[in-house]
């Protein structure tokens, strides 16, 4: 039994060893969901991010409609990616509103012109202040929005194809 | 060697798409993300606080430490918060009611947290209670 036991410091090093190889070799990186889905969205009123269309605020929000609120911007490679399901969304009816994060008129301009314009109003959230409102911690990310002005369902990362039934069915739910 | 050199360009044209995921905006940065506050008072307030709040791009770092835009726009928004008149545990409570006790890199005491404040004195204990047992041991013999 003694002899045994002598190993035991060793074999737990080993054990602790293998933990924190693990840790380097693969580091932890989660998504952080926004902890405000089921609660309403929180007050914001923000300026027209591109000249010609409106700007974005929580009350206009609460039109008793379900909407999708997208937060991009024109600087953000994923968000070209889940343009054209956008794009899709959008031609089915679904009211898209966007928040450009830390993003120029002129940039947003070019970045319309080349991938679509699906939205409704574009708000300019020039230091993210809405961003962190909403929990979000990056873009592209997308919140289902009910007609109350709750938020259903929150998106993060690009909608990809296979997301968008998902979706719609989520809009329909929230109804 | 050759096959090495052929895995290793096919490697890098695989793995170079992904590269930008990532990019910055153009924009600059907030004025307070980089600026300290008039009153050295709040300022010490704003940074004993960005200290303990997690950046959630750069997720191992403080907002203190990050370069990552939103880091400087999490702290321009502390900063501004505090010169309003803020207390900082509001503005954490503010941050935890939308990213969760996450967010905080110091954690709150409650059902799930607590053997982490409670073990340390409980290990403390024992080690004493060895330790004075030992001790009283070898004075007898």
């Amino acid at each position: 039994m003694r002899k045994l036991l002598i190993w035991l410091p060793l074999a737990m090093f080993l054990a602790f060893m293998v933990v924190f190889a693990g840790g380097l070799i693969s580091p932890e990186s989660k998504t952080i969901p926004s902890k405000l889905v089921g609660k309403p969205m929180p007050q914001f009123a923000l300026p027209a991010g591109i000249a010609g269309k409106p700007g974005l605020s929580s009350a206009e929000l609460a039109n008793g409609q379900p909407h999708l609120v997208n937060i991009f911007a024109s600087w953000c490679i994923p968000c070209i990616q889940e343009a054209p399901q956008l794009a899709q969304l959008a031609q089915a009816g679904v009211p898209i509103y966007g928040i450009a994060i830390r993003d120029r008129p002129e940039d947003l301009g070019r970045f319309l012109a080349r991938n679509g314009d699906p939205y409704r109003a574009i708000g300019g959230d020039v230091n993210s202040s809405v961003q962190i409102a909403l929990g979000s911690s990056g873009v592209p990310e997308t919140f289902i929005v009910d007609g109350k002005g709750i938020i259903r369902r929150q998106h993060i990362g690009a909608i990809n194809p296979e997301d968008v039934p998902g979706l719609m069915s989520a809009l329909a739910a929230a109804k | 060697m050759r096959r090495l050199l052929t895995i290793a360009a096919a490697a890098t044209l695989v793995a170079s798409p992904l590269a930008p995921l990532f990019a910055d905006s153009l924009m600059p940065a907030a004025r307070y993300a980089n600026e300290q506050l008039a009153d050295p008072r709040q300022e010490r307030q704003a940074k004993a606080l960005m200290e303990t709040i997690r950046c959630l791009v750069c997720q191992g770092q403080s907002i203190a430490d990050s370069d990552a835009e939103m880091a400087g726009d999490m702290r321009a928004l502390i900063r501004t918060r505090i010169e309003a008149g803020e207390k900082p545990e509001a503005i954490r409570a503010w941050l935890i009611e939308r990213y969760g006790d996450w967010v905080s890199f110091t954690p709150p005491l409650d059902r799930l947290t607590w053997p982490l404040y409670l073990l340390p004195a409980l290990f403390l204990g024992l080690g004493i209670w060895i330790t004075s047992g030992r001790l009283k041991r070898r004075r007898k013999s």
